[in-house]
């Protein structure tokens, strides 16, 4: 890396890309050096390689909806420190720099919105806060939404983008994993669809519970995607990993996604999706 | 000695001591050293450190699945594979009889020689293994049999053929299957509870918990136990688990027909507790009990 491109000291290490102030940036898949307003034209993502870049849940979900329709819910939802957990920091100190780094109380936003008309109920992830981890808060703002959306009888759309669990809250993290499959067990039953969009990275306790069950699940192009963090797989298996292991198309191959959808193509996928269960069902249901 | 750890040895220096003046020495003696033993190990095992129990529900002695099937239950017929892919070894389960009633059981299984460990790859399952236990659960809810599951594994295995298999949405599909079973669900903590790999198995109606067990979001390596508040008695403050099932003196490993016994007796009660609740009042309580799981602030 250049040294005109060197992070600022305190930059998360786990953010993927890095952008400089100026006309260029970086793509951290390709590492090819994008200009930038190539790269905002086309829904921040690298017109070399099509990597889509990170972005932020307000962002995602200026991308997604139809504009001023989004309202959002339990927005003073956020967490308390149960386990007086410190490692290098006290998980306070993190949270209140989590707060004032990205402006959001929770690793998730939630609320209802509209895509082309169609009413949704939806949760976006917040990577900035804290990895997107699934504090107590977060399960309990997403088990919230789909609660609100097997009421309304909303279409429910998550936009994963998380590490998985939230270590410092132990324990009640983990079970955040059950209350919101919980949930969606209830969802089901009322016949309401869910939308899972996994977007980078999507992993741990969110990719093994919520993010897994959808109705259907669209994955961003080279997201990583998986139970296990590569890292942990390497150093188990003691072998170096396949190329493209755990990325969004080796899920396809996989068959545990339905499909790989370019993030200027997401907002007309999901309209098309959202129309075909508009339709009131012509047959009787079992 | 084998498989002793460091806060055991003074006790097992002194058990020694004790069997030696049985055969020797005289029977007051014997008595007075048999007494400074007993209050040894309380003292011990009332001060265990979180990173001693990690040790204790980790000891290769430990009673494992498939021994506590044997002590507990009769008629076992185990059943293999997940009609998919395969059977996973690390994870076993089948039909039997316990106190006269039929029930399903599935656990977590590992291995005692190293022959047997590779085999079950130390109690880490495979989606197979995961997708096997689902399968039995149903089976269970088809017939009306309560499916009672014993928790011990370090995690699910994180490997190539695991992530390709879908090891994430065969723990999701459990967790969503297991909230909504029409049939009492009673998961025993055992040994190791290991982060999403325990949980697949570990979404009942009551969840117990061996006095040394652990249970936690992520495998606790040294001073990481002090802080994850693992111990069956953070839990139950937690509201995590419902009740603890205390182990014999020095730990499961030292008695496991003592350990048998007293998890017979909180299975049998806790057995006894859900048989009176329909389907709808058990998967509504079940809801009820996850559901409240957590702790969070909100600003009106």
């Amino acid at each position: 890396m250049a040294w005109w491109f060197r992070r600022r000291e305190g930059e998360g290490r786990s953010r993927k890309v890095v952008i400089a102030e100026g006309l260029w940036i970086k793509c951290e898949a390709c590492r090819e050096i994008v200009y930038r307003a190539e790269v905002e034209r086309n829904a921040r993502t690298c017109p070399k390689c099509r990597a889509p870049f990170r972005i932020g849940a307000r962002e995602r979900l200026e991308l997604l909806l139809d504009p001023g329709s989004f309202e959002e819910r339990d927005a003073g939802l956020r967490s308390q420190d149960p386990l007086g957990f410190k490692d290098t920091r006290r998980y306070r100190d993190r949270l209140r720099a989590a707060r004032e780094k990205t402006g959001q109380e929770e690793a998730v936003v939630s609320g209802t919105g509209r895509i082309e008309g169609h009413q949704i109920a939806i949760c976006v992830f917040e990577f900035a806060f804290m990895g997107g981890s699934m504090a107590s808060a977060v399960g309990e703002k997403v088990t919230r939404a789909v609660e609100f959306a097997a009421r309304k009888r909303l279409p429910l759309v998550i936009v994963s983008c998380s590490g998985g669990a939230r270590m410092q809250e132990g324990i009640l993290s983990l079970m955040q994993m059950a209350k919101t499959a919980a949930a969606l067990h209830r969802l089901a039953e009322e016949r309401v669809p869910y939308i899972a969009v996994l977007t980078d990275p999507t992993t741990g306790g969110v990719m093994a519970s919520f993010a897994s069950l959808g109705d259907i699940i669209v994955a961003e192009p080279k997201a990583l995607i998986g139970f296990a963090g590569p890292r942990v797989i390497a150093e188990t298996i003691r072998q170096p990993l396949p190329d493209g292991f755990q990325r969004s198309e080796f899920l396809l191959e996989h068959g545990m996604v339905d499909l790989v959808t370019e993030r200027k193509e997401l907002r007309e996928l999901l309209r098309r999706i959202l129309a075909f269960f508009a339709e009131p069902s012509a047959l009787p249901l079992p | 000695m084998r498989d002793v750890l460091d806060f055991e040895k003074p006790l097992l220096e002194i058990e020694a001591r004790l069997a030696e003046l049985r055969q020797t020495g005289s029977p007051e003696e014997a008595a007075r050293l048999e007494e400074r033993l007993r209050r040894q190990q309380r003292k011990v095992f009332a001060n265990l450190t979180p990173w001693q129990r990690v040790q204790l529900a980790r000891h290769p002695r430990r009673p494992y699945t498939l021994d506590f099937i044997r002590l507990l239950m009769e008629d076992f017929v185990e059943l293999h594979g997940d009609r998919a892919f395969g059977d996973d070894r690390a994870v076993v389960g089948g039909l039997a009889r316990f106190e006269g009633q039929s029930v399903v059981v599935v656990g977590h299984q590992k291995g005692r020689d190293t022959r047997e460990k590779i085999l079950r790859n130390f109690g880490m399952p495979h989606p197979e293994g995961y997708r096997k236990a689902l399968r039995l659960m149903k089976l269970a809810e088809k017939f009306g049999k309560p499916v009672v599951t014993f928790i011990d594994t370090p995690g699910a295995y994180p490997g190539i053929g695991a992530e390709e298999r879908g090891q994430a949405e065969a723990i999701a599909r459990n967790l969503r299957e297991m909230t909504a079973l029409g049939v009492p669900i009673v998961v025993l903590v055992t040994g190791e509870g290991g982060s999403g790999g325990a949980l697949a198995l570990g979404v009942g109606d009551r969840v117990l918990m061996l006095e040394h067990a652990v249970y936690s979001v992520i495998s606790p390596e040294g001073c990481a136990a002090e802080i994850l508040r693992l111990t069956a008695a953070d839990l139950l403050k937690l509201g995590v688990i419902d009740r603890i099932v205390g182990e014999p003196p020095g730990g499961a490993h030292r008695d496991w027909e003592g350990t048998a016994e007293a998890v017979r007796g909180a299975l049998r009660a806790t057995l006894d507790e859900l048989r009176t609740l329909g389907p709808d009042e058990l998967v509504g309580q079940r809801y009820a009990k996850f559901r409240r799981i957590g702790v969070f602030e909100e600003a009106l």
